[in-house]
């Protein structure tokens, strides 16, 4: 398998079309997180015209609902949730916000794969299960909003050197659909 | 009632064995964290067994990834999974045995919610499913599966569930004449129809017969047995290993993206059947086949 490529976010939108599906890439820099009650907020917010409370322009987005830190530590385990639960927000995401990037694990809805091919964002898999090693390369967490949701609220993370793979790239090739 | 000896009175009440409350509430807390941080032996054998086998380079890797993953759990007690799941307990209350101060139902309540808090698990359960989807805050309620057995023993084995593979689960009422074809079509159905969602490897449950939801728990029950384990009947244990064959042959993989390891073992329990119905219920588990009891 050839080297990770090396990624910091933000992302623009020509970095993100060159990735292809099956890349293993190293994430570095700021990304948030978003679980299925923080996406049906946001786009209540974009349906009413209102201005959200995360700016997420050339962002990531990680489905992921970490567990509490313990004392000293930045966060808990902190691996993704199953990305099919965010089909029916994400196109919406995708097209109002600049979103580049989303971190998950699992198939995408073809709605969702249309939008990314449209507007430039790409679909990166974490390892599922593989929770307490992904939190080693997160270097801070802080709640955005949403506090109230718990482990669903949105979390700003710092994160170094995060191993994803390109599971679905901005020209629609897909690692689950082979 | 013939030699049936009755214990009455005095005798009866010096026959019962007290159990303070506070003892099962912490048993049961000291429970929920170490299924969270433990992956049991098994498992990781299981996962080095298949990773000797596994002939793709981005599955082998997976694999590596989840040996790894185990061993920072359980050397920094740091959740498997973020996903520590909805407490289900499998409890065995003797006959002669009386918690003090309060039911078993309540014991393990509180002892849930103390495991979560102290342990710094993630609290993933909401007060209603449709309409009031808030957090209760502490992991509760749990799921507790009670059995009357005799003795003066609490048995108490704890199987945290996720929500990723739990929602991948299936039930089908097949008819008698679907047969054994139709119960594997329906189960490796299921399996590849999941894709990457469940967290493949799976451990695959399956409840055949019984009632809808005894196929049910069957299916959820099986998924405490060592896993490869096979069935102690030959029959079975043949069923098991031919829908593995086929599931591992579908190409789906860890994680969905491609492999020979689409799951770890297939587990089949099963129970007397209506001369009209085949209830066949899967339930998935993903490698984190997490679980923890204790005796009392």
């Amino acid at each position: 398998m050839s080297n990770p490529v090396k990624l910091i976010t933000p992302l623009n939108e020509s970095t993100v079309r060159k990735l292809k599906a099956g890349d293993q890439v190293l994430l570095t820099g700021t990304i948030y997180t978003g679980r299925d009650a923080a996406h049906k907020r946001l786009c209540e917010l974009i349906d009413s015209g209102k201005k959200l409370p995360v700016d997420l322009n050339g962002q990531a987005i990680y489905f992921v609902g970490p567990c509490p830190a313990k004392p000293g530590q930045p966060i808990g385990s902190a691996g993704p949730t199953s990305s099919y639960r965010m089909d029916a927000y994400s196109p919406t995401v995708i097209a109002e916000t600049g979103l580049r990037a989303m971190i998950g694990k699992g198939a995408r809805s073809r709605e969702v794969v249309d939008a990314m091919k449209k507007h430039g964002c790409v679909y990166f898999a974490a390892t599922g299960g593989a929770a307490a090693l992904i939190a080693r390369c997160i270097k801070s967490c802080q709640v955005v909003c949403y506090d109230d949701l718990g482990p669903e609220a949105i979390h700003r993370l710092e994160v170094e050197n995060m191993p994803l793979i390109v599971a679905v790239d901005t020209d629609g090739n897909d690692l689950y659909h082979r | 009632m013939g030699n049936l000896k009755i214990a009455k009175g005095r005798d009866l009440q010096d026959a019962i064995r007290h159990v303070p409350y506070e003892r099962v509430v912490n048993e049961v807390a000291a429970c929920c964290m170490n299924a969270a941080y433990d992956l049991p032996c098994d498992v990781v054998d299981r996962v080095k067994d298949f990773l000797n086998s596994e002939t793709s380079e981005r599955a082998r890797e997976f694999l590596r990834q989840y040996l790894e993953n185990a061993e920072i759990a359980t050397t920094e007690r740091m959740p498997i999974c973020q996903d520590t799941g909805f407490a289900v307990f499998f409890v065995e209350m003797g006959e002669m045995v009386k918690i003090d101060g309060g039911s078993i139902y309540a014991a393990i309540t509180d002892g849930t919610a103390k495991g979560y808090q102290e342990g710094y698990l993630r609290k993933s359960i909401v007060k209603d499913p449709v309409f009031n989807r808030e957090n209760t805050g502490d992991n509760t309620p749990p799921i507790i599966h009670l059995k009357l057995v005799p003795g003066n023993k609490i048995n108490v084995v704890l199987a945290p569930k996720g929500g990723g593979s739990e929602n991948m689960s299936q039930l089908r009422m097949l008819k008698p004449s679907d047969g054994k074809e139709g119960i594997i079509d329906f189960v490796v159905e299921v399996v590849t129809g999941a894709g990457g969602n469940p967290c493949p490897p799976t451990i695959v449950g399956v409840g055949i017969g019984g009632t809808f939801e005894k196929a049910a728990f069957l299916a959820k029950k099986s998924l405490l047995r060592d896993v490869g384990k096979p069935h102690n009947e030959p029959e079975y244990a043949e069923l098991e290993k031919e829908i593995l064959e086929r599931i591992n042959t579908s190409g789906v993989g860890p994680q969905g993206l491609g492999g020979d390891t689409t799951a770890l073992a297939v587990h089949i329990e099963k129970f007397p059947c209506h001369i009209a119905s085949l209830p066949v219920a899967v339930n998935l588990n993903c490698h984190a086949a997490r679980h923890a009891g204790f005796e009392i």
